[in-house]
């Protein structure tokens, strides 16, 4: 019944708080430094998948047509090499990389996150509302 | 009308056809985000043709088929106005908007449900 709504779109909401906390901890990486290219901060991006498989009703997912976060991905833009000799950090050539965050895309990112996790308040209110009705069809 | 042996009648099947639609339009807007979803819909009008008792029948091999009862279950994939290059067809606007006539539908047959249940009543205390 429409418990099924409760539960799907709790699924999303979970989903949309997951890519908010990576937008969070993108923006609060964004001016980390390293002193190799390879340990330089890239980007987190959350790859969404919706829940349609009987695997994932074995899974323990019982809210089948729900999204989950499949898997979190480094973002590939090219991380910034920056000649500083003086930071602690620097290589032997006086070298440090800067993360690849965008700050504006982080931004974007975390309106678009809200505004989905938003749609979906949405959806559980007003199943909230038809469910409390139903109930009341007895009082008729 | 008969009153005690089938008293809601249609409605009682519809509000789990409703709810169903209500389902899937919160799945599509709950998967707004993923990669290569594609956004579904029922068809009432299918599942309506599905349930006749006696639907139109092709007793002649030159009578032609209706298609009224092509897939019963009335699921069908929504065609989006604009394609998003991740495969995504699920346009939240339109989303929304069926959302609100899901519930609207959802209430209008509480509402046929609710006055059969008060005629019912009516009717037994013989008012």
């Amino acid at each position: 019944m429409l418990k099924n709504v409760f539960g799907i779109a709790g699924t999303a909401l979970n989903a949309q708080t997951i890519r908010m906390n990576t937008t969070a901890s993108n923006l609060a990486n964004a001016g980390a430094v390293s002193g190799t290219e390879e340990e330089a901060y890239r980007a987190k991006r959350p790859v969404f998948r919706a829940l349609v498989e009987q695997a994932d009703l074995n899974a323990g997912f019982n809210n089948l047509g729900g999204v989950k976060v499949n898997e979190i991905v480094d973002t590939i833009d090219p991380v910034r090499q920056v000649h500083d000799p003086g930071n602690p950090e620097a290589n032997e050539d006086g070298f440090i990389w800067l993360s690849n965050v965008n700050e504006v895309t982080e931004m974007v990112e975390m309106v678009a996150a809200s505004r989905s996790f938003q749609n979906n308040v949405e959806v559980v209110n007003t199943a909230k509302q038809l469910v409390m009705r139903t109930l009341d069809i007895t009082k008729a | 009308m008969k009153l005690f042996e089938n008293p809601f009648g249609i409605h009682e099947q519809a509000v789990s056809v409703r709810n169903k639609r209500m389902e899937l339009i919160a799945a599509n807007i709950a998967n707004a985000d993923t990669p290569h979803f594609k956004a579904r819909d029922l068809d009432f009008k299918k599942i309506l043709a599905a349930s006749d008792p006696a639907p139109m029948a092709a007793t002649n091999v030159r009578h032609f088929a209706t298609g009224e009862t092509e897939n019963p279950s009335g699921l069908v994939y929504r065609v989006p106005y604009n394609s998003s290059v991740d495969g995504n067809t699920v346009e939240i606007a339109v989303e929304q908007a069926q959302y609100g006539q899901a519930a609207a539908d959802y209430q209008a047959t509480l509402q046929f449900l609710e006055s059969r249940m008060s005629g019912i009543r009516k009717s037994l205390r013989g008012e």
